[in-house]
C-alpha cells in the first residue's frame, strides 16, 4: 500500500541531533474555525432550517416518535452543513419547499383537486412534476450535447440550469407523492422510495445533485453531457415502465417493507449508485479523451480523473453504509443479517467491485513516480543554462555524470508515462464496467433472479 | 543452517504475496465472481430440481463442485480464509510503519528534498527573522495543524501535519474486515456441519411423527449456533426449531414453549395484506414462567439468546366441512357430507372409492385483481398528469372468497390436485361453481365451471347429469324429447327415426363428449349417408341441437320431479343450457369420480416463525460500524504535512498528501497564501 506520494525524506547525518522539541498543538479545533468563517448568508439559512424543524415539530410532534423526532432533528445540521459547503443547494431546497408546500396546500385534503386546480394538474401533482423532471432532463441533455458539439457556452448554461430545475421537480414530486400517499389514508401513507419507479425518480435526482455539485466544484460543464446521458436512460426507463406498467400507482407498504431502516437504507444505497454511475460517465469521457475523440473539448483528463476518484469515493462510502443498514434491517425482517439472497450477494459484489478499484489506484504507482522522475529532471536541466540535453566537447567530469543521469531519467519517464497511462486507462474501463455490474445489482437482479426482494420486481 | 535460512526466505517471500496488494486486488475479485455462481444457481434446493435442470451428465459434476451450496462450500470458505490471512498479515505489516507515520513529524527533512516536493514554493518574508517562527507556528495552530520545530544551523524547520485519523481509518476498516469474516463464520453453517462429522449428528426424514425423529437427529439445546422454523397451529404449541439439511431435517431444543393464541392478518382497504402479526405466549423451560408476545413482521422477539421472527404462515388443520356429489350415474345416492382437516388424509373407503383424500390447503380468503395490466384508454397525459393516488385499480380487486386444494390419490399412488372454490363467481351476469384439477404442480389448473340454477344451486346441474349420463334413461328421455320437437300427426317412421337418433346421439355423448359425436360424422359409418363437407358440418349442427333440446327437456324433468313449474322455453334460458353442456364435456378430462363441494368451514391457521442463535452477531456489528467508521476516515481525512523551513532570507514552504487529488493543489496555495501574509511576504504565484 502506498502510504505517501513524496518521498520519505532520509534522516538528514548533516544536522546534529537537538533534543526533541515539544510537539505542540493546534490552539482552537479547525471545526471552530470553520465555523468562524461563516457569514451571514450562513447563519440565515442555518436558522431558517431551525424554524423550519421548530415549525414542523410544534405542528406534528404529537404525531411524531422517537425515530421520526431524532430525525427531524438530525436533518438541521446534515442539510445546514450541506449548504454551507454548497451553497447552491440552499436555493435548491428553498424551492423545493416552497413548490412542494404549495403543492401540498392546494391539495387541501382533497385528491380529486389534482384533475381541478390548473397548478396542480399542471404543474405540482406527484406525477406532473416527475413528467417535468423527465422533460428537463431530456432537453438539459439535448443542451449539454450541443454544448459540447458546438462549444456554445450558451447552450452548456441552459443545460445546467434545467438540470437543476429537473432536480427540484425530481425533489417536488417525491415529496408531493408522500403527501398524496396520506391522502389515500393514513395508513397507507408512506415515503416514495418503496418501489421501482419511486426509486428511478430518486436515482435520476440524487444522480444530478451529485453531478451539479462537481460542475460547480471543477468549473466546467464538459462532463454534462454524458452524465445527463446516463440519467435520460434512467428515466427513459421511468417512463417505460410508468406507461405500460401503469407503476406510478401508489401502493400500500406491505409488511415487510414498513420498518424504519428503509427510510436510511434506501437512500443512502442511491447515493451510491448515483456515486457509481457519474464515475462510470467521467470513465468514459476519459476513455475518450485518451483516444483523441473531443479530447480538446473534454475537461483535462487529470479533472476526469479526481472526478472519477471522487464520485467512487463518495459512492463507495455510502454504498458501504447502505449495505450495512440492509444487514441490520434484514437482521430484523428476515433474521438473519446475511443470507445470501441474490440481492445481497450483488450488493456484496459491487462492494468488492469498487473496493477492488480503490485498491488498484493505490497500486498505481506510475502517476506518483512520473511526477517524481519529472521533478528530478526539471531539478537536473536546471543546473544547465542552455541546451541540457546536448552533448559538449567541453563538458567536464560531473557534467558527463548529469547527463547520463538525465538519459537514464528521460528514459525512465518515457516508461512511466507509459505504464502511468494504462493504469489509468484499466481505472476508467474498470468504472465503466462497474456501472454494469451496478446496474445488474440494482435492475437485473430483479428482472432475472428470484429472491427475498422480490417486492422489487417489474 | 543455510536451509533453515532458505525456509525463512521462501516464508517470507509468501508472507510478502499474501499481504500485496496484487494479491488483495486478485482476491476481492475472485470472491466477486465465485459470489456469482450462488445467485445463479439457485442455492439448496431438493436434489431431483437439480437433476432435471442440469441433466445426468452435468448434476454430479455441480454437485461435486458443491455448486448448490456454493457459501458453505470448502472452496469458497477457502477463499474468505485467504481474504482474511491477507488482510491480517496486511495489517501486522503495516502496523509499525503506519504508527510511525502518524505519530512522527519527519522534521529531520533535508532542504534538498524538501525542493524536490511537488508542492513547494519559496517566499521572502518581510518580517523581522525573531517574529517569523511566531508568525508561523500561529498560523499553523490556526489551520488545525500539530507541529514540532527543528533547530538548525541556518535557521529552523517547523514540520506541521493534519489529518492522521485517515491512518487509523486503515485499521478500522481492515480489522473490520477480519472481525465481520470471524463473526459470520461463527454464525454460518460451520458449526453444524462440525456436528455432524464428529457429533454423529445425521438428518432424519421430514415424513414421519416428531416423536419417531431418532436422537442422532435431536441436537443439544446448548448448540450456539442455529437457523430453524417453526410451525404452531393456532392453539398449539412447541419447544423446537426445525432445521433443514440435505432434504432431511434436524431438530433443534429451544429453551423455551412457544404456543400460539392467534394468528393474524390485517388488510389495506384494497385487500393487501398490511400486517402479520402472532399472539405468542412463551414459556421458560427452566423457570416455568411464562409471558405473552405479539411478534410482526419487522419486529423480531429475543428471549434467553434465540430470537423470534415471523417469516410466515400456512393453514394449522382449518376444518373443511365438505359434501361429496357423485358423478356416477345411476347410483343417484343423496349428497353426502364428510368433514376433513387440511393437512391430514382421509380414505374415502366407506363411501365406496378406493382413493385417499389429502387435504392440502384452505385460504378464507383470496384477492384478484380483474384489470388487465396497464390502464385501457386515456390519453398519454393521464398517465403522466395528476397524482400519483388513483383508484380504479382498487375497483378491479375483488375477494373470491374461500379455496381449498386436495389431492385425490388412487390405489395405484397416482394422484391429481384440485382447487375448489367455495363461493360461486360470477362471470357475465351467470353464477358459477369453480374446481380446477391438474396432474401435476407443473401445469395450470383446468377448470371445471358447473353453473347454478336459480336457486344459486349446482343440485340442477347434477340432475340433468345423472339423467344424461343414466343409459336407463335414454330412451324416456329421447322419448320426451321428440315428443316435443315432432308435431303430433307427422310420419311414425319418422318420429322413431328421430327418437333413434336422439338415443344414439346420448350414447355417443356419453361415451366420449363432443368428440365421439364428431369422429362419428367424421367416420364411414356416417359416410354412407352424406358427401360433401357441408353437409357433414349442417349434421353436426343437428347433433348439437339434438343435445341442447335433450338438455332443455332433462331440465324440465328435473323440475317435474322436484315439484317446480315447467318454463316457457326463450332465448333467456340458452346460456344455461350452454354452460350445463359445456360443463358435462368438461367433466370428461375431470379426473374424479365425485366432486367434493366445500359448504362450512373453521378456520385455523398456523405461524411459520423463524429461531436463529447467531453468537457472531455483535462481532459483525462491530466490524460493520468500524468498517463505516474507516472508510469514511480513509476516504475523507486528508493527511497533509505542511513543512516551513525558515532561513535567514527564505522561507520554503513544501506539502505532501496522500491523496493523489486536485484538491491538494488548491489547499497548498491556500496555506502559501496564509503564510505569505502572516510572514509579510509575496504570496508566489506558480
Amino acid at each position: 500500500m502506498e502510504l505517501a506520494s513524496s518521498p520519505l525524506p532520509a534522516p538528514s547525518p548533516s544536522v546534529g541531533k537537538p533534543p526533541a522539541a515539544p510537539e505542540a498543538k493546534p490552539a482552537a479545533p479547525a471545526l471552530a474555525g470553520w465555523l468562524k468563517q461563516r457569514g451571514f448568508g450562513d447563519w440565515f439559512y442555518a436558522l431558517a432550517l431551525v424554524a423550519g424543524a421548530c415549525v414542523a415539530y410544534f405542528r406534528y410532534g404529537a404525531a411524531m416518535d422517537g425515530y421520526d423526532t431524532a430525525i427531524l432533528v438530525l436533518h438541521v445540521p446534515l442539510l445546514a452543513a450541506l449548504g454551507w459547503a454548497w451553497r447552491p443547494f440552499r436555493l435548491f431546497l428553498a424551492t423545493v419547499a416552497a413548490l412542494a408546500l404549495a403543492g401540498i396546500w392546494l391539495y387541501q385534503g382533497d385528491l380529486a383537486r389534482a384533475e381541478q386546480v390548473f397548478f396542480l394538474k399542471y404543474l405540482l401533482s406527484s406525477q406532473t412534476a416527475i413528467a417535468w423532471m423527465s422533460a428537463c432532463f431530456f432537453i438539459a441533455t439535448g443542451a449539454y450535447c450541443l454544448g459540447l458539439a458546438a462549444r456554445a457556452g450558451f447552450a452548456e448554461r441552459t443545460g445546467s440550469a434545467l438540470t437543476w430545475a429537473a432536480a427540484i421537480m425530481g425533489a417536488v414530486g417525491l415529496s408531493v407523492r408522500w403527501y398524496e400517499s396520506y391522502l389515500l389514508g393514513p395508513d397507507i401513507g408512506h415515503i416514495p422510495i418503496s418501489n421501482l419507479y419511486e426509486v428511478f425518480v430518486l436515482f435520476s435526482l440524487v444522480t444530478a445533485l451529485l453531478y451539479l455539485f462537481y460542475e460547480g466544484r471543477y468549473g466546467t460543464r464538459r462532463l454534462g453531457a454524458f452524465v445527463l446521458l446516463a440519467i435520460s436512460v434512467a428515466v427513459a426507463f421511468l417512463l417505460w415502465y410508468a406507461f405500460t406498467r401503469g407503476a406510478y400507482q401508489i401502493q400500500p407498504l406491505v409488511p415487510a417493507l414498513q420498518s424504519y431502516w428503509m427510510k436510511i437504507h434506501v437512500p443512502a444505497n442511491f447515493v451510491g449508485y448515483g456515486g457509481f454511475a457519474l464515475a462510470a460517465m467521467a470513465g468514459l469521457a476519459w476513455l475518450l479523451s485518451a483516444r483523441g475523440t473531443l479530447a480538446e473539448r473534454l475537461p483535462a483528463p487529470e479533472v476526469l480523473e479526481d472526478v472519477m476518484y471522487k464520485a467512487i469515493a463518495i459512492g463507495f462510502a455510502f454504498f458501504t453504509i447502505a449495505t450495512i443498514l440492509g444487514a441490520l434491517w434484514a437482521a430484523e425482517a428476515w433474521g438473519s443479517y446475511w443470507s445470501w439472497d441474490p440481492k445481497e450477494t450483488w450488493a456484496l459484489i459491487v462492494w468488492l467491485n469498487y473496493a477492488a478499484w480503490l485498491h488498484i489506484r493505490l497500486a498505481n504507482g506510475a502517476g506518483g513516480r512520473l511526477k517524481n522522475c519529472q521533478r528530478r529532471i526539471a531539478a537536473l536541466e536546471s543546473q544547465f543554462a542552455p541546451s541540457p540535453r546536448e552533448e559538449h566537447s567541453n563538458d567536464d567530469e560531473r557534467t558527463a555524470e548529469i547527463r547520463t543521469r538525465l538519459a537514464e531519467l528521460t528514459a525512465q519517464e518515457s516508461v512511466l508515462k507509459r505504464r502511468g497511462h494504462k493504469e489509468k486507462a484499466m481505472l476508467a474501463w474498470w468504472a465503466l464496467a462497474g456501472l454494469l455490474v451496478t446496474t445488474f445489482a440494482f435492475l437485473g437482479v430483479n428482472l432475472f433472479l428470484s429472491g427475498l426482494h422480490s417486492y422489487g420486481s417489474l | 543452517m543455510q536451509r533453515a535460512s532458505a525456509r525463512a526466505s521462501t516464508l517470507e517471500a509468501l508472507i510478502e504475496l499474501l499481504s500485496s496488494m496484487r494479491f488483495a486486488i486478485s482476491l476481492l475479485t475472485v470472491l466477486a465472481i465465485a459470489s456469482v455462481i450462488g445467485t445463479v444457481v439457485q442455492q439448496n434446493e431438493p436434489a431431483n430440481a437439480y437433476l432435471n435442470q442440469f441433466g445426468q451428465f452435468w448434476d454430479p459434476v455441480f454437485a461435486r463442485m458443491d455448486l448448490y451450496a456454493v457459501y458453505g462450500a470448502v472452496w469458497f470458505l477457502a477463499i474468505l480464509a485467504f481474504l482474511v490471512l491477507s488482510t491480517t498479515l496486511c495489517i501486522v505489516r503495516q502496523s509499525v510503519p503506519i504508527v510511525r507515520e502518524i505519530r512522527g513529524f519527519r522534521e529531520r527533512a533535508r532542504e534538498a528534498s524538501l525542493r524536490l516536493f511537488a508542492h513547494q514554493a519559496s517566499l521572502a518574508p518581510t518580517l523581522p527573522p525573531q517574529a517569523r517562527r511566531d508568525a508561523v507556528t500561529a498560523y499553523l495552530a490556526g489551520a488545525g495543524f500539530r507541529f514540532r520545530v527543528d533547530e538548525r544551523e541556518d535557521g529552523a524547520l517547523i514540520a506541521a501535519r493534519q489529518g492522521a485519523a485517515g491512518r487509523i481509518g486503515y485499521f478500522l476498516a481492515h480489522g473490520a474486515i477480519v472481525l465481520i469474516c470471524v463473526g459470520g463464520l461463527l454464525d454460518g453453517n460451520l458449526p453444524l456441519a462440525w456436528q455432524m462429522k464428529l457429533g454423529g449428528k445425521a438428518p432424519a426424514s421430514g415424513d414421519q411423527p416428531v416423536a419417531h425423529i431418532p436422537a442422532s437427529a435431536r441436537l443439544d439445546r446448548s448448540n450456539w449456533s442455529y437457523r430453524g422454523n417453526i410451525y404452531i397451529p393456532e392453539g398449539g404449541d412447541t419447544d423446537f426449531a426445525v432445521l433443514n439439511v440435505d432434504d432431511g431435517v434436524l431438530l433443534q431444543p429451544l429453551p423455551f414453549k412457544v404456543a400460539l393464541k392467534r394468528f393474524r392478518i390485517d388488510h389495506y382497504p384494497s385487500g393487501m395484506p398490511r400486517r402479520y402479526a402472532s399472539d405468542l405466549v412463551l414459556t421458560d423451560s427452566d423457570s416455568s414462567q411464562s409471558f405473552e408476545r405479539t411478534l410482526e413482521v419487522n419486529k423480531p422477539i429475543e428471549y434467553r439468546g434465540v430470537t423470534l421472527f415471523q417469516s410466515g404462515f400456512d393453514d394449522g388443520g382449518s376444518l373443511l366441512r365438505l359434501t361429496m356429489r357423485d358423478f356416477v350415474p345411476g347410483g343417484a345416492r343423496p349428497p353426502h357430507p364428510l368433514e376433513v382437516e387440511v393437512g391430514s388424509r382421509l380414505s374415502l373407503q366407506k363411501f365406496g372409492y378406493d382413493y385417499t383424500l389429502e387435504a392440502t390447503g384452505f385460504r378464507p380468503i383470496n384477492v384478484e385483481n380483474f384489470a388487465p395490466p396497464a390502464p385501457a384508454g386515456g390519453s398519454l397525459f393521464d398517465h403522466f398528469l395528476g397524482s400519483g393516488a388513483r383508484t380504479q385499480i382498487d375497483e378491479n380487486l375483488r375477494n373470491l372468497g374461500p379455496v381449498y386444494t386436495f389431492k385425490l390419490r388412487d390405489a395405484a399412488g397416482q394422484a391429481r390436485e384440485f382447487s375448489n372454490y367455495m363461493l360461486p363467481l360470477e362471470l357475465s351476469g351467470h353464477k358459477y361453481l369453480f374446481s380446477g384439477v391438474r396432474a401435476s404442480q407443473m401445469e395450470a389448473f383446468n377448470y371445471l365451471r358447473i353453473p347454478l340454477d336459480d336457486n344459486d344451486s349446482a343440485d340442477t346441474w347434477f340432475a340433468i347429469r345423472q339423467i344424461f349420463f343414466d343409459p336407463a334413461r335414454h330412451a324416456a328421455l329421447a322419448a320426451r324429447f321428440t315428443a316435443r320437437v315432432f308435431e303430433p300427426g307427422g310420419e311414425d317412421t319418422l318420429r322413431e327415426r328421430l327418437k333413434a337418433a336422439a338415443e344414439h346421439t346420448l350414447t355417443l355423448f356419453t361415451h366420449g363428449g363432443l368428440d365421439a359425436i364428431s369422429d362419428f360424422v367424421e367416420s364411414k359409418a356416417f359416410d354412407e349417408h352424406t358427401t360433401s363437407e357441408e353437409e357433414r358440418q349442417r349434421a353436426g349442427a343437428a347433433f348439437l341441437q339434438i343435445l341442447q333440446g335433450m338438455v332443455w327437456d332433462a331440465w324440465m324433468s328435473v323440475r317435474e320431479a322436484a315439484g317446480q313449474d315447467a318454463l316457457e322455453p326463450g332465448d333467456e334460458h340458452a346460456p344455461f343450457i350452454r354452460d350445463t353442456l359445456i360443463a358435462m364435456v368438461d367433466g370428461f378430462r375431470y379426473d374424479a369420480p365425485f366432486y367434493l363441494q366445500l359448504t362450512n368451514y373453521e378456520h385455523r391457521q398456523a405461524t411459520i416463525l423463524q429461531a436463529t442463535r447467531s453468537p457472531g452477531k455483535p462481532l459483525v456489528y462491530l466490524g460493520s460500524l468500524l468498517l463505516a467508521l474507516g472508510v469514511f476516515a480513509m476516504l475523507y481525512i486528508r493527511e497533509r504535512r505542511l513543512f516551513v523551513l525558515l532561513k535567514c532570507d527564505e522561507a520554503l514552504i513544501a506539502m505532501s498528501s496522500n491523496r493523489k487529488a486536485i484538491d491538494v493543489e488548491e489547499t497548498f496555495a491556500h496555506h502559501c497564501d496564509g503564510l505569505a501574509i502572516a510572514l509579510g511576504a509575496v504570496a508566489p504565484r506558480n
